[in-house]
């Protein structure tokens, strides 16, 4: 397992760099850094030139691509357009959002997970049909939609929350944007937890677990539902990096300073330092959560065992 | 009656096969007993025939393609036309069918109808322009790292690692924000360049499961050309899960745009898009939700419609769900 988890870890790193270099390409060479620098009107040749060389952006591309990463591995990200560390932004930013994004996970397992299984077990029945169409339609709905309306009814009309979420952000403010921010995503495990849990249970291992005389919710929870959780962990895994990246939707309707409002600013001010840090961060969560799932495959599958 | 549950458990022996590798030979050993041998296609379209999503979907869609191609048929006022003094924000008449009142009006005084009815061409264009964009190319980089292994492989798996690793909305803002002019193609453009990679994986591994089967040997030894054996043997028998995945996907594409839209930076006017309405409607949903209601409630249709197809085409190629 440790010689597994290192390997992995060395595979990372590759993939890391390309993802760094393609999104500060993207920045760099696809728009243009010091447009945002002079306000809504274009630099004058001068102030640009010189803006040019003070940020060292006269000099080729994969130059500036190497300076930046060793800035980066020295725990340096730049600074963002407002003058303010990235880092400190970062500092800020992330420890919301991932507390977003718990709360958004915490949904989708609690339930996606229970709504897949109940309507796994009992496929065809009135429960089943009526589940999966309201998946369909939570998945149609945009995210952004959603949001506004639970914000709109919730917020606004019955006033049951607050419609815009505080600086600080506590747990107890983030429940209803995380609900909004897992919807979709809750919807696809439920669905896959229901396809999973309906193929298995036919399976002959459960029909065994049935013909011991073991108690029904044994047989679910022990036999039926750890064998029918890879897919979903697999899923939920994947979608660590793509809540945290998607949070910039649900953070503008909430109004919430997190990792997607700074990354929003960053990208309409075109501040490279901003953008190419958070996405850095970004990716790496989204890789080592890659590396957890494939660990916790070990976990409930015996017979998968890493070397 | 005997009959029908043949069908399903021949297509339950099918599915332990891998997926559609060698479909067409076995399918053919089963439905002996009907006379005609039925492909995994021809099993596929027999299956669809019978379900009651796969026609409501279609008939939406069809619907929304002739919406889309020709608006003028359903509506004969000018979506741009602003009347601020007798229109401004008027409440709608949900009893006239069809006329420029049904939805209410805009803050610009602009009929609502008229502009949900030309904002459906934007939205196919780009579903439909982005999946066909990710379909070519990462259909046939998925095709090549399949089929030829070994260096190659490695290559295109690792692009589409690093291409899978950015945050797909944020790399298409990224993209977007570096056009100062955002036309249909730009939008497309954006969810392209970030859009293809899960095409790509599922691609490679039905290829690499279905360049295994017998009848890719056979070809090779008749002495067939790699671009036939691809295209005549590899292909048709891979297509299927990319079919899947691509369908699915149109839906999402199509609601990435307009939640890009909202954002600022997905299309931008003059061109008529919901997304663009839902972003401006949403500023006023306290005194007027129908300005945002209605752009929504048409785009959460489109995006449903593609969904239901999207499962009732992968219930009929996977039969191991059934």
């Amino acid at each position: 397992m440790g010689r597994y988890v290192i390997r992995r870890l060395l595979q990372m790193i590759p993939v890391f760099i390309g993802a760094t270099l393609l999104i500060f390409l993207m920045v760099n060479v696809m728009g243009d850094p010091i447009a945002g620098l002079c306000g809504e009107r274009q630099c004058d040749p001068a102030t640009a030139a010189q803006l040019r060389s003070q940020f060292g952006l006269d000099k080729p591309v994969w130059q500036q691509y190497a300076t930046y990463m060793g800035h980066v591995f020295t725990g340096d990200f730049g600074t963002a357009f407002n003058g303010q560390k990235v880092t400190e932004l970062m500092g800020t930013a992330f420890p919301i959002t991932i507390r977003l994004t718990i709360v958004a996970i915490v949904f989708e397992i609690i339930i996606g997970i229970t709504l897949g299984v109940i309507t796994g077990l009992r496929r065809g029945r009135p429960v089943d049909s009526g589940v999966l169409l309201l998946t369909l339609v939570v998945i149609s709905v945009p995210t952004f939609v959603t949001g506004l309306i639970v914000q709109l009814l919730l917020g606004v009309k019955w006033n049951v929350i607050s419609p815009s979420v505080s600086t600080a952000a506590p747990l107890g403010e983030l429940i209803v944007p995380g609900l909004v921010l897992a919807s979709v995503s809750l919807a696809y495990v439920t669905r896959l937890t229901r396809t999973s849990i309906a193929e298995n249970n036919r399976s002959d291992y459960v029909r065994t677990a049935i013909a011991k005389g073991l108690p029904r919710h044994r047989v679910i929870t022990r036999h039926l539902l750890r064998n029918s959780l890879i897919p979903v962990i697999t899923f939920i895994g994947t979608d660590i990096g793509a809540l945290m990246g998607g949070a910039i939707v649900t953070e503008r309707i909430f109004n919430i300073h997190g990792v997607g409002y700074q990354l929003y600013q960053g990208i309409l001010r075109q501040n490279t330092q901003t953008v190419v840090g958070f996405v850095t961060i970004l990716v790496i969560i989204f890789l080592l959560a890659n590396l957890l799932v494939d660990v916790l495959y070990a976990v409930l599958d015996p017979r998968i065992r890493y070397a | 009656m005997p009959d029908v549950i043949k069908t399903k458990t021949d297509a339950t022996t099918d599915a332990l096969a891998p997926p559609a590798a060698g479909a067409p030979e076995s399918a053919a050993d089963g439905h002996k007993s009907q006379g005609k041998p039925r492909s995994l296609w021809g099993d596929a379209w027999y299956d669809l025939r019978h379900r009651p999503m796969f026609w409501i979907s279609s008939i939406l869609l069809l619907f929304l393609i002739v919406v889309a191609a020709f608006p003028g048929l359903f509506t004969s006022v000018d979506p741009r036309d602003g009347d601020l003094t007798n229109h401004f924000l008027t409440k709608p008449e949900l009893g006239s069918f069809f006329q420029p009142d049904w939805f209410g009006y805009d803050g610009q005084g602009r009929s609502i109808y008229a502009r949900v009815v030309y904002g459906t061409r934007a939205s196919i264009l780009v579903g439909v322009g982005v999946t066909a964009a990710v379909t070519i190319i990462g259909g046939l980089l998925g095709m090549l790292a399949g089929y030829f292994g070994g260096w190659l492989d490695s290559i295109i798996s690792r692009i589409t690692d690093i291409f899978f690793g950015i945050p797909f909305l944020l790399g298409a803002m990224v993209v977007l924000n570096a056009f100062t002019e955002r036309k249909v193609y730009v939008v497309i453009f954006a969810l392209a360049f970030l859009g293809w990679t899960s095409i790509c994986r599922v691609m490679r591994s039905s290829v690499i499961t279905a360049k295994q089967a017998d009848y890719v040997t056979a070809a090779r030894a008749l002495g067939a050309g790699t671009k036939r054996i691809l295209f005549r043997h590899v292909l048709p028998n891979a297509m299927a899960p990319t079919i899947v995945v691509a369908t699915i996907a149109l839906g999402g594409y199509i609601s990435a745009e307009a939640t890009l839209s909202f954002l600022g930076l997905g299309l931008a006017d003059p061109t008529i898009s919901w997304g663009i309405d839902i972003a401006q409607g949403s500023k006023d949903i306290r005194d007027n939700p129908h300005a945002l209601f209605f752009p929504a409630g048409m785009l959460s249709l489109t995006v449903f419609a593609f969904i239901m197809l999207g499962d009732a085409v992968r219930d009929a190629l996977d039969p191991k769900l059934r």
